[in-house]
């Protein structure tokens, strides 16, 4: 296996509160990882790790390692805002920002200054559109506010938004949850059709969902990992015994 | 046998009297809360035909265009003192807003909880001090701030632009005016921005700080263009209460009655030639007008910048 995220040791608490204990696993690259387990089990807070999101919560407290392509991305010397470009996070709700579409998906390239001049953004804009499989519906209204896309095509603008910055690695946070079943569809087409370019780690509650997408589950409970390995093995022959009850619907 | 289903009993003479006494109370408290409401527009009109006496011999126009103020001599012109107003809100308002927002900004974007729970009860506590407090602050510390040290300053390096020229000996002036007016309305701008910013979204400040922008970045593109309409109409709210306050800055402000070319000029703003005069020497002619009429004026721009910014406010907040 290829390791793309691996993980040493990680603990995390909100406050006094453990969130995650002792956490070791491996994500593999280009594929797609599904987080699952029931609420509350610590599957965002890692997801969060992930991407440094996770100290924006005031008296969030980390420790242990979060080594991508070998590197600890908690060392002081890594630059915050660059690991975030390269790992990028779509959220369980789409946020527009309050620009125009366009602007939406040129925003991260012009913070990063990655294009010489308007022609280069204008490209870009248009083949990350299409990537998350949006331009035929917005190439006409580039211009117009982005709040006034459905939810579902604001999800796929939130899509393209984070592919623009050209990560590595694409964090899904429930990022189907609050869509109808058709955008939802969308999404997880995408995520698909994206995860031979890209490390994709999903957090989901919806076992259908995780068993339509994994190429490698995560189960996790009471912020301990219970199981972790390739999707097919765990599904159908869990190791532990919390994982079979979980893959039974009985919590 | 089935049971039979029960109707709803018959209405009772108690329930009668309750149902009354409901929509009595009803009734009351709406009375009660249109006191208010109904004083506004009592205190509006009659301050208006207070004013009539004078409008019958000059006309409005005249009154707010005139420079000359010589009661003895029939002359009311308001323009000193409108202008008198506006200089100290102006610059009032210029000097409070941009630490206003950063300082909101900081609360808002920067700090911890800690840090804010602890900073933001202090801050709010600048709008209880009393309004003869800041007076006499500004008489002991900031007129002869402006009077020894910036008035010199000012005057020798940038005093060939006329704001910052000065021909008069003492700090009692539209800056000094400003500087006591900036701190006293900081709360509120601080309070009212911090408020609306506090209405974004996390997610939304998540979308910009995930795909690696900065705090900073953040904030300029994404959280300010949001808010912007709020917080200008919190600045105005702000001016509105500056426009209104009296005792404060007619402490420090030197009430002459001329047109101000500078800001170390002496003003005398409206709320001042109030307070000061009214009750005195009211047996010349129309001065009791011209005084109401003054405060006409100040109440009808007050309402109205109160209302524009309330408006905005409601649609942001709500």
């Amino acid at each position: 296996m290829n390791t793309h995220i691996q993980v040493n040791n990680l603990n995390a608490w909100y406050g006094k509160q453990p969130a995650l204990k002792e956490i070791n696993i491996e994500i593999p690259k280009n594929q797609i990882t599904v987080i699952m387990g029931p609420s509350g089990c610590g599957k965002t807070t890692l997801l969060k790790t992930f991407n440094r999101f996770l100290e924006l919560n005031d008296g969030a407290k980390i420790t242990g390692e979060v080594l991508v392509n070998g590197q600890d991305i908690y060392q002081p010397d890594v630059d915050v805002t660059e690991v975030r470009k390269r790992i990028g996070l779509l959220a369980q709700r789409p946020y527009p920002l309050p620009m125009s579409i366009y602007d939406n998906v040129a925003y991260g390239m012009n913070i990063h200054r990655m294009k010489k001049d308007r022609l280069g953004y204008k490209a870009s804009v248009k083949h990350y559109l299409e990537l998350a499989g949006l331009w035929d519906e917005v190439q006409k209204r580039l211009h117009e506010p982005a709040t006034g896309l459905s939810i579902g095509q604001q999800q796929r603008l939130c899509l393209a938004r984070g592919l623009a910055v050209e990560p590595e690695v694409i964090l899904g946070d429930e990022p189907t949850s609050a869509l109808d079943p058709i955008s939802s569809q969308h999404i997880e087409k995408k995520l698909l059709e994206l995860k031979s370019q890209y490390t994709t780690v999903i957090v989901t509650h919806t076992l259908r969902q995780a068993k339509r997408l994994a190429d490698h589950v995560i189960f996790m409970y009471m912020g301990e990992v219970v199981e972790a390995g390739p999707a097919r093995n765990v599904f159908t022959n869990p190791q532990q015994e919390r994982t079979r009850q979980y893959l039974e619907g009985l919590f | 046998m089935e049971k039979p289903i029960p109707l709803f009993s018959p209405i009772t003479p108690a329930a009668v009297s309750r149902r009354r006494a409901d929509s009595f109370a009803n009734r009351a408290f709406f009375m009660i809360t249109l006191i208010p409401v109904a004083l506004i527009f009592i205190i509006t009109i009659a301050l208006f035909l207070r004013f009539l006496p004078i409008l019958r011999e000059h006309s409005l126009w005249e009154l707010v265009s005139g420079v000359t103020w010589k009661p003895n001599k029939g002359e009311f012109g308001f323009l000193p003192f409108i202008a008198g107003t506006f200089w100290v809100t102006a610059l009032g308002v210029a000097l409070a807003v941009p630490p206003c927002i950063l300082t909101a900004l900081y609360l808002s974007e920067y700090a911890r909880a800690t840090t804010r729970t602890l900073m933001k009860p202090l801050l709010d506590l600048l709008a209880a001090i009393p309004s003869v407090v800041y007076g006499v602050w500004g008489m002991l510390a900031i007129v002869p701030l402006v009077g020894d040290v910036l008035r010199p300053i000012l005057n020798r390096y940038l005093g060939f632009i006329p704001l910052f020229a000065s021909n008069q000996p003492t700090g009692f002036s539209i800056l000094a005016g400003a500087i006591v007016l900036a701190v006293m309305i900081a709360p509120f701008i601080i309070a009212i921005t911090y408020e609306v910013l506090a209405t974004i979204p996390q997610g939304l400040r998540q979308a910009s700080l995930g795909i690696g922008a900065t705090q900073w970045q953040t904030i300029r593109y994404v959280v300010l263009p949001q808010v912007l309409p709020a917080i200008i109409a919190g600045i105005v709210l702000g001016a509105s209460r500056a426009l209104g306050e009296t005792l404060a800055v007619l402490m420090v402000v030197g009430n002459i009655p001329q047109m101000p070319n500078s800001i170390f000029d002496a003003g005398y703003p409206l709320p001042a030639l109030i307070a000061n005069n009214y009750g005195e020497m009211m047996s010349i002619p129309l001065y009791d007008a011209a005084l109401l009429g003054a405060a006409f004026i100040l109440l009808v721009i007050i309402l109205f910048f109160n209302i524009l910014s309330t408006i905005v406010l409601q649609r942001v907040l709500k």
